[in-house]
């Protein structure tokens, strides 16, 4: 069916912390994790392949399967774009009963080329499903022969919903990435302090801030991949000197990759927090120094380092008094706990439990190390139950989540702040942490919760 | 009389079409104590919770039975055996509604068969209903899906009762999947104002009204119970609104002689009149003064609302009986159709007051506007926000989903006082846009500012 080499291979990556640190046999196992039927949440693979690629604005990211799979999730994610709005339609060949029958090869053809004539895209991308799969549509032969005949890029991403989860489907859109579309255009502006930032989706628009972070250092951003991305930034990101990869877990073989195949070295890390921002920019720095880019480049990013950080904490302080002693629970998979968790402790928050259900081995020996090595803060996942009983007996006084949590918590009568992909505010950078402690003290500080937990006046006792 | 014309791309452009398991699991969620379990990938899953979560602004309790590459070749069934035990040990639900989907549709898997198996191996399971319903996403869409999980909860557990159990007071309503929570509500209180009984299925207004229970229930926070579910056999009569409910009234007429009336819509002051004379036929009352009241208000807004319709431009676009209630209204005001989109094929369709009726998407929504010159006001759902941003076109929220607009879930759509209000609310964003003539309408830049003014408060 699928390249099961393939998958097996991105199981085995070398290139991930946790399969670093894992014994030979282990290895080889893979790292495929067994969903359990009727206790399951989160995405399929289709799913994350989606979310890798969606974010590359000026192309059709056409879905190959019955309506479910782009009819019940087109345009919901808050991504951003500084220009084209190609990339929030949402195109299917919508299979039905006979499309099924008959095969959906020729339809896949033919909506190909609507798409083309009518929207004019540099590429499209080609999104497998399960039903597709299944009855064995060719989408890589559909493809090559829609690329050749009507001279446009079209690219296979084979992620069928059943292959397993998001994460899987996040690496199989880094596949598609390198076989089809990184190094295929030849730029005729490739500069030394070029650099590519891989697993940034650009969520609520927040990379004007790094990207303004990065321009003021005299560093370009070819494309991050894909946040905000144009389909030929990311055809010619063979070109950049460095690789940033700020969600390790999802696009870490397409770093190694890159490295092998044109020698672009890597390094994981974070623009959330103020001391991870600062440590990425070092990062950044060094490695373009190493690459040939001039040494004063440092120079300048320390200076600009000791600058906005002097200026965030000095307009961080007002909230220090109003938040200081206030217990979070962070709980997310998306935004890195470790980086955060630092930023609040600043605050003089306390952060009483923080998930790593998606982070790395590495990244959990760094959020351990700075809830003080206290195990018990480390959660895998909670139940529901157990975070209502949370909230309802105040063991947390706010909780930063994804959407899907949030009722939880607001049921509960507990402030609730979104850190996922639905939300609105920018969180990245140093303006960025400002922007969340703001948020953080709005949602605790609203009048609400006061009025919404008294009892009813029939309820209070006499 | 319209012409019914299929929009005969290839592509599918700004998907209009929601899918048919997401229709069945919506109408689980009008069961008590529930817990929906779609037979899939956990992406059919994590799509559909999504978009109800953002919807109701609910948590929502949705399974998978997390159809893996191995199963979807071997079958299903033992991990329709394993989801089936973990959540009877999880959360301990009275109903689980077992929906398949295309995956496994496609594969010919025999659910209902293999269910049987797994209900007699497993005693466990005896003290919860599973009900299979048969939705997969090839075919049909959302009211699809609700009316066949409605259907098969009948088929499940509806009863006919003996002569002594009849109950002449007692009346069944089977709400299509466009009545929201606030809808049922109405239609409860004006039942009971002629001094009848509704039994409501499904009931979304017991679970996803927006309450705030006392305690953490992991399943539906209430709606129709199991036993409820069961005395549908001792109504005098049953109510069904929209024509994808007629097939969940005629199986429960058959199951157990309650005959049915079915309402095109109950929308609109005509067919608000039908539900009166039915409901006061039904009790032997005369319509109750407050009810009269309530049908001179309405009287008085049609009076007052008419000058802001007459002559304007309306594209409404979603499921049939969506399309229907609303293009009906908007026909009843003086309004002119001049987009009408269904996500799919239905008859009834025929009959609406325009010259033809699209069976597409989004883009032929946009099309048609264009094609007609402009439109003064768009009603659907969320998911039309970008055309009518491209289109500059006020944009009127309703259906499903809608999760950039609060209180969707208390809108009241039926009756004298739902079909006054909604003329106020439709007559405040046509006043804001007066119109100009419809000239050209590629005016891509105003529309932030056109999206914020057209929000009813109630949107």
């Amino acid at each position: 069916m699928l390249n099961r080499k393939k998958i097996q291979d991105l199981m085995t990556e070398p290139g991930c912390a946790t399969n670093q640190a894992k014994s030979e046999k282990e290895r080889k196992k893979g790292c495929a994790k067994q969903l359990v039927p009727g206790a399951a949440a989160g995405g399929c693979a289709f799913d994350g392949a989606k979310i890798a690629l969606q974010p590359i604005t000026d192309v059709v990211h056409l879905v190959h399967g019955p309506i479910a799979c782009e009819g019940n999730s087109w345009d919901t994610r808050n991504v951003g774009s500084t220009g084209p709005e190609l990339y929030r339609r949402g195109f299917t060949t919508d299979m039905t009963n006979l499309d099924i029958v008959s095969g959906g090869e020729k339809k896949l053809y033919k909506a190909i080329r609507q798409a083309i004539s009518k929207h004019n895209p540099p590429a499209v991308f080609v999104y497998q499903t399960c039903v597709t799969a299944l009855i064995g549509d060719d989408i890589v032969a559909v493809c090559r022969a829609a690329s050749e005949r009507l001279g446009v890029p079209v690219i296979p991403v084979e992620a069928p919903g059943f292959v397993g989860s998001k994460n899987l489907g996040n690496r199989l859109a880094g596949e598609a990435l390198i076989d089809y579309v990184i190094g295929t255009r030849e730029p005729d502006d490739a500069g030394p302090c070029d650099i590519n930032i891989l697993g940034e989706y650009n969520v609520a628009g927040e990379m004007d801030i790094v990207r303004a972070l990065l321009e003021r250092l005299g560093i370009r951003l070819r494309t991050a991949i894909t946040g905000d991305a144009r389909y030929n930034d990311v055809a010619a990101a063979h070109t950049a000197r460095a690789n940033m990869v700020v969600c390790s877990q999802a696009l870490v073989t397409l770093a190694r990759k890159m490295k092998e195949r044109w020698g672009i070295p890597y390094f994981e890390g974070s623009f959330y927090g103020i001391s991870d921002t600062s440590e990425a920019l070092r990062a950044i720095a060094s490695m373009l120094i190493e690459r040939g880019a001039e040494p004063a480049l440092m120079d300048r990013t320390e200076a600009l380092i000791t600058q906005e950080e002097a200026r965030t904490w000095t307009r961080m302080e007002p909230y220090r008094a109003r938040l200081a002693g206030k217990r979070v629970l962070l709980y997310t998979g998306g935004v890195k706990s470790w980086s955060v968790i630092h930023a609040l402790q600043e605050m003089g928050m306390e952060v009483v439990g923080s998930s790593v259900r998606k982070s790395t081995e590495a990244d959990k020996a760094k959020a351990l190390e700075r809830l003080g090595g206290d195990e018990d803060k480390l959660v895998d996942a909670i139940t529901p139950k157990d975070m209502y009983a949370m909230f309802k007996e105040g063991r947390a006084d706010i909780m930063l989540s994804g959407g899907r949590s949030q009722f939880v918590a607001l049921k509960a009568k507990t402030p609730w702040l979104d850190i996922n992909q639905e939300r609105h505010h920018q969180y990245a950078g140093y303006d960025g942490m400002v922007t969340l402690v703001q948020q953080m003290d709005l949602a605790l500080s609203n009048p609400i919760w006061e009025q919404v937990r008294r009892p009813a006046p029939w309820e209070v006792e006499e | 009389m319209a012409l019914i014309v299929s929009h005969g791309h290839s592509v599918t452009s700004n998907p209009l079409k929601l899918s048919a398991p997401l229709g069945a699991s919506m109408a689980f969620m009008g069961m008590d104590g529930t817990m929906p379990l779609l037979h899939g990938s956990q992406g059919c899953t994590a799509f559909a919770l999504v978009m109800l979560v953002r919807h109701f602004r609910e948590a929502i309790p949705l399974q998978t039975t997390a159809m893996n590459e191995v199963s979807t070749i071997l079958g299903g069934m033992d991990q329709v055996e394993a989801a089936l035990l973990n959540i009877a040990k999880r959360t301990k639900p009275k109903i689980i509604g077992l929906i398949s989907t295309a995956l496994t549709e496609t594969r010919g898997e025999d659910m209902k068969g293999d269910l049987k198996l797994i209900l007699a191996r497993n005693p466990e399971l005896a003290d919860i209903k599973v009900i299979p319903v048969s939705a997969p996403d090839f075919t049909g869409s959302l009211e699809t899906g609700w009316g066949k999980a409605v259907t098969a909860i009948i088929n499940a557990l509806a009863e006919p009762a003996s002569a002594k159990a009849q109950d002449c007071n007692r009346v069944n309503i089977l709400p299509g999947v466009h009545q929201s929570p606030g809808d049922i509500e109405h239609l409860v209180e004006l039942v009971e104002e002629f001094g009848l009984k509704a039994n409501v299925l499904p009931d979304l207004s017991g679970s996803v009204d927006g309450h705030v229970p006392d305690h953490f229930i992991p399943t539906t926070l209430g709606g129709t119970t199991v036993e409820n579910a069961r005395n549908l056999g001792r109504a005098k009569l049953t109510i069904a609104i929209g024509e994808h409910m007629r097939i969940s009234a005629e199986t429960l007429q058959k199951k157990t002689g309650v005959p049915y009336v079915l309402f095109d819509r109950l929308t609109g002051l005509e067919a608000s009149d039908r539900l009166m004379v039915c409901l006061s036929t039904a009790a032997g009352k005369p319509v109750p003064a407050k009810i009269r009241r309530a049908r001179s208000q309405l009287i008085d807004a049609m009076l007052d609302g008419h000058f802001y319709f007459g002559g304007r431009k309306f594209a409404i676009a979603g499921e049939p009986d969506f399309l229907w209630n609303w293009a009906k209204l908007i026909a009843d005001m003086g309004g002119e159709l001049a987009a009408a989109v269904s996500a799919v094929h239905a008859p009834h369709l025929t009959r609406l007051p325009c010259q033809q009726v699209i069976i597409g998407d989004f883009q032929d929504m946009e099309d048609q506007i264009l094609e007609a010159g402009g439109a003064d006001l768009v009603i659907s759902n969320t998911n039309a926000r970008l055309s009518c941003q491209s289109l500059g076109v006020p944009h009127f929220r309703a259906g499903f989903p809608v999760y950039d607009r609060l209180g969707g879930a208390h809108r009241v759509h039926v009756g004298y006082r739902g079909t006054r209000d909604l003329i106020f609310q439709l007559a405040n964003v046509l006043i804001e846009h007066p119109g100009h003539g419809h000239g050209p309408v590629h005016q891509p830049h105003q529309t932030t500012e056109h999206d914020h003014v057209a929000a009813p408060a109630l949107g």
